[in-house]
């Protein structure tokens, strides 16, 4: 462990990427993820990395992917209107199976919205900003602590399985300061990217899969003449037209997932034991959230807490299972209405899930979520 | 007969190309390996990053690492190799449509930044993937599907764009002037910095036949006719000009190259410097 010091959750974010081996960041500023753009201007020189502020938002998407097919890793920071503007190349990177993490500190919108509040109501575009069918990993972390951790755990996924991985933050967390121990630099696991296995004259092919359905194409500059594109290929890598070869690659880039779905879930739960009445939060709102249900146990209510930080893939199985033997669900979040219906539809029934949505640009106070958890013990949500 | 040396250049297995008889583009995608071949670059550091378009279809073809990226993203793309990466040697072939409009802030910023890239742009003036829509370089009064009545925008001049936005080298050739072509994209691969080479292909099919002038062979004449070189433009007087254009190279201007102004921000941070 290192010493302790006090650190924002943007910096935290900044710091977590260059541990995970991040040396290219290219960006926009926009509140509130600034700090993050601002942080790694600072480290990556230093570190023998590279930082360039571009002209846009989808730029600074394309410039991370063109570094990342040179071997980089690579990271990219934006909120709301950056992250629409970015969601073609993150469609892009997701088809041509480019590592890249993308760090929303999500704010009040839609458009301009409420640039310096915090909000979580980019929940639903993390997953299906990008046109078209395809997988998503979002991860979304409490603490500056954990940021750091999330942001390790970002970079790694993006390499292992070779796609987008988005650290989707909030204004709250990304602008709180916490005491942090950081880890030592030997203590993290850092997943290197892989080389292809054969040469060229072994007959190599850039987009076969590995037994994990994940394939190695080449770093460019290394030898080996790969075609990249965002058109649908098969395993050499270039354009095919086959209904055949177009089913075959959207499935695997679901599948790829799939098979490491239990892995990358990560959640917390806490006095779930004897729980009746559970709260599933994420994020900035879950600080609240574990103070209000204390607060309910101190009442005699017998409420625990689902605590969430793999957002996508949605933690399914977690809910399910509390979901048996629970009265109720209560999902608080600051947006109108998204992780909620997710949240339904794996209960499947087995107990009532009601929102408790905020979106006046002001964060929950515990007693609003424990007036919520009282309302739904009394079947008054 | 001259031996036919580029053609190692090309993946022979993805030929024949996509591309309609008579069509410009090939002419332009070969001109670019034989300037790759006279500058001697090493093929496996040598990039082709395209954007989208019938134009940037030419990267599949060519046996070098190729990204074949996004509408108008190319350039970003570019960057991103080559800053991660100086030693490579990075060339974008990018459409009118491609560069001009949906990729124009990132063309403009390339070369204020005057990165390391040489970008070819094969100007048909329309899109012709799409099926022959006006582009930002369609001239005015000619027809386009989404022009019918012939074009009421003013075209760009893409290489007064690139010089004033800051690039070190600009040009301008055509599909009739082949070896012209080639020396102006070989020039600008030596070029250290920025280096934009626009060139005139024929767009039979999507532009051609809009604007009376079907024939692939009638199009390469007008660009005979029409395009007159620098130094003899530059003399021209101005009621001669009408519909003529110039070639040549426009501009040479060694400014400081990014990368290399990068790594002097690597050496300042790693001396903890102000
Ligand atoms: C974001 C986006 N918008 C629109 C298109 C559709 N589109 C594909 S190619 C093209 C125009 C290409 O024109 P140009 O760049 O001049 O290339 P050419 O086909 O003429 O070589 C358009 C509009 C697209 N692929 N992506
Ligand atoms: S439509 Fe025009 S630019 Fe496209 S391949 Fe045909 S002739 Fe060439
Ligand atoms: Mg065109």
């Amino acid at each position: 462990m290192t010493d302790m010091k006090l650190m924002q959750g943007n910096e935290a974010c900044a710091a977590g990427a260059v541990a995970a081996g991040v040396r290219f960041f290219g960006g926009y500023p926009i509140t509130p993820s600034t700090e993050i753009a601002e942080t790694m201007a600072k480290i990556l020189p230093s570190v023998g990395g590279c930082f360039v502020q571009m002209e846009d938002e989808i730029g600074g998407m394309g410039v991370v992917l063109g570094a990342s097919l040179a071997g980089k890793k690579v990271l990219t920071a934006t909120s709301g209107p950056g992250f629409s503007l970015k969601q073609e190349l993150i469609g892009y990177a997701a088809c041509a199976e480019i590592p890249v993490v993308i760090v929303n500190v999500q704010r009040v919108g839609p458009s301009t919205g409420q640039p310096t509040s915090p909000a979580q109501g980019d929940v639903m575009q993390a997953r299906w900003g990008t046109h078209g069918d395809h997988p998503m990993i979002a991860l979304s972390p409490w603490t500056v602590r954990e940021t750091f951790d999330a942001a390790v755990m970002a970079v790694n996924y993006a390499e292992r399985f070779r796609t987008p991985v988005i650290l989707l933050m909030d204004e709250i967390v990304g602008h709180l300061r916490e005491n942090v121990q950081l880890p030592a630099a030997e203590n993290i696991d850092i997943y290197p990217r892989r080389c292809p296995s054969k040469t060229r004259l072994q007959g190599y092919e850039p987009y076969a899969p590995e037994a994990d359905l994940v394939p190695n194409p080449a770093d460019f500059g290394t030898g080996y003449r790969i075609h990249v594109t965002g058109l649908v290929h098969d395993y050499t890598g270039f354009p095919s037209g086959s209904p055949a070869v177009t089913e075959e690659f959207i499935d695997r880039l679901h599948k790829k997932i799939l098979l490491a779905q239990d892995e990358i879930t990560h959640y917390d739960e806490f006095f779930m034991d004897d729980a009746e009445y559970a709260v599933v939060s994420y994020g900035g709102v879950a600080r609240t959230a574990y103070e209000a249900v204390r607060q309910a146990r101190a009442k005699g209510i017998k409420a625990g807490m689902i605590r969430l930080m793999t957002i996508w893939p949605f933690a399914d199985k977690v809910i399910r299972r509390n979901a048996e033997s629970l009265k109720g669900i209560l999902v608080p979040e600051l947006n109108y209405g998204q992780l909620k219906y997710e949240v339904e539809r794996a209960a499947g029934g087995k107990c009532p899930v009601k929102l408790l949505a905020k979106y006046n640009t002001e964060i929950f106070v515990p007693g609003e979520i424990l007036e919520g958890i009282e309302a739904l013990k009394g079947g008054r949500l | 007969m001259k031996e036919r040396t580029y053609e190692k250049y090309f993946r022979q297995n993805r030929l024949p190309h996509i591309w309609c008889p008579g069509c410009g583009n090939g002419i332009a995608m070969k001109a670019i390996v034989q300037a790759v071949e006279m500058r001697g670059l090493p093929r496996d550091k040598t990039i082709i990053v395209s954007g989208i378009g019938c134009s940037s279809r030419a990267s599949g073809y060519m046996d070098f690492d190729t990204l074949h990226t996004a509408h108008g993203r190319a350039i970003p793309f570019a960057t991103g190799i080559k800053l991660a990466n100086p030693e490579l040697n990075v060339i974008v072939i990018t459409g009118d449509g491609d560069c001009t409009a949906i990729g124009g802030n990132h063309f403009i910023h390339g070369a204020r930044r005057n990165i390391d890239l040489t970008v070819v742009l094969f100007n048909n003036t329309i899109y012709g993937m799409t099926g022959g829509q006006a582009s930002p370089m369609t001239p005015l009064h000619k027809k386009a599907t989404t022009a019918p009545y012939g074009s009421v925008d003013r075209p760009f001049d893409a290489c007064n764009l690139a010089q004033a936005a800051g690039a070190s080298y600009v040009a301008r050739s055509t599909a009739f002037h082949v070896q012209h072509m080639t020396d102006m994209i070989a020039e600008g691969i030596s070029c250290r910095g920025f280096a934009f080479i626009e060139t005139v292909v024929q767009c039979p099919t999507a532009y051609g036949r809009k604007n009376k002038m079907p024939d692939p062979a009638e199009m390469m004449k007008w660009m005979r006719d029409n395009a007159v070189m620098k130094t003899a433009w530059d003399r021209m007087p101005e009621e001669k000009k009408a519909d003529k254009f110039p070639i040549g190279v426009f501009h040479r201007h060694q400014a400081v190259e990014y990368t290399e102004a990068y790594s002097e921000v690597i050496t300042l941070a790693q001396e903890g410097g102000k």
